[in-house]
């Protein structure tokens, strides 16, 4: 496996870390707050060792660390790498772009119609 | 003529908040009302295509309640935000808390509800909105964004596997 080679926290380490569903899926229950690897392993199909091993990867791309916690060894979602967070920020933006464009459109027809009635208005009164 | 606008723009101006900025060629009361009646608000808040607004009741007066919720036209997967209005000033300023609802889409912040304030300001006719979101710390703003970029990584990877289905097929 090729995966060694990658250097914590790269772009690299990220997306791979972030190109399998089982993993994203961790991320998202991760998010709701720290848990330990049998917690973690709960709603999955596939072994604790198996999700140990998820778990690894995600810790080695800077994803998550480690809690204190002796006994439980909780897992935490770490704030995600500076490339991840920006690429984050762009897709939130893009989000946020198209229904801003959707909303020109809108307001265009609204300022349209307005104008009209207000034409309609004017004549009805004469 | 429509101008364009500068698209939106995203920054997190403190550990604990996002802000979104973004200018309409439009009248602030327009706007507001675009922004404040259910009617309009589903036309437009649709994000990217594909999506659609099954469900937009807002009760906006001090202490109503907003419902929003969205679902994906592909695969049927839905999730929803919802919240109180705080304070309802027509047509410079608008403040409400603001949850997540994970729907089958996942995810979400630990903590209690964001705060979104959202102001209007006018300018010889153009309506510059500034909403900010306040998540009330770090950890849960970073696991709004966790949640977001797994969630637009999960979009991305399927689009990236239809293009190869259509690079293999063809």
């Amino acid at each position: 496996m090729g995966m060694r080679r990658r250097a914590p926290g790269s772009l690299d380490a990220t997306f791979f870390a972030l190109s399998d569903s089982t993993r994203r899926a961790i991320l998202a229950r991760l998010a709701l707050g720290e848990a330990s690897v049998s917690e973690l392993a709960e709603p999955f199909t596939i072994s604790q060792p198996a999700v140990s091993k998820h778990l690894k990867i995600l810790e080695r791309a800077g994803l998550i660390s480690v809690g204190r916690d002796a006994q439980r060894l909780p897992r935490r979602l770490e704030a995600p790498p500076l490339a991840a967070a920006s690429a984050w920020l762009e897709q939130y933006r893009a989000i946020w772009e198209a229904s801003f464009e959707r909303l020109d459109g809108l307001l265009e027809e609204m300022q349209r119609t307005s104008s009209a009635s207000r034409r309609a208005r004017r004549r009805t009164k004469r | 003529m429509p101008m364009t606008m500068d698209k939106a723009q995203v920054t997190l101006p403190d550990d604990r908040e996002v802000e979104v900025t973004r200018s309409f060629r439009a009248p602030r009361p327009l706007v507001y009302r675009a922004w404040t009646e259910p009617k309009l608000v589903r036309r437009w808040l649709l994000g990217p295509p594909g999506w659609s607004m099954p469900v937009c009741e807002m009760d906006v007066r001090v202490g109503g309640r907003f419902l929003w919720r969205w679902r994906s036209e592909e695969d049927g997967s839905e999730f929803g935000f919802t919240g109180t209005y705080r304070e309802v000033q027509p047509p410079s300023r608008i403040v409400h808390t603001e949850a997540y609802e994970p729907g089958t889409v996942g995810g979400g912040y630990p903590g209690d509800d964001a705060i979104v304030t959202v102001t209007f300001a006018e300018e010889s006719g153009v309506t510059t909105v500034t909403t900010s979101i306040d998540f009330g710390s770090k950890e849960a703003r970073d696991a709004a964004i966790a949640t977001g970029m797994t969630g637009g990584m999960e979009q991305s990877y399927r689009l990236l596997d239809q293009l190869l289905d259509e690079q293999t097929l063809a």
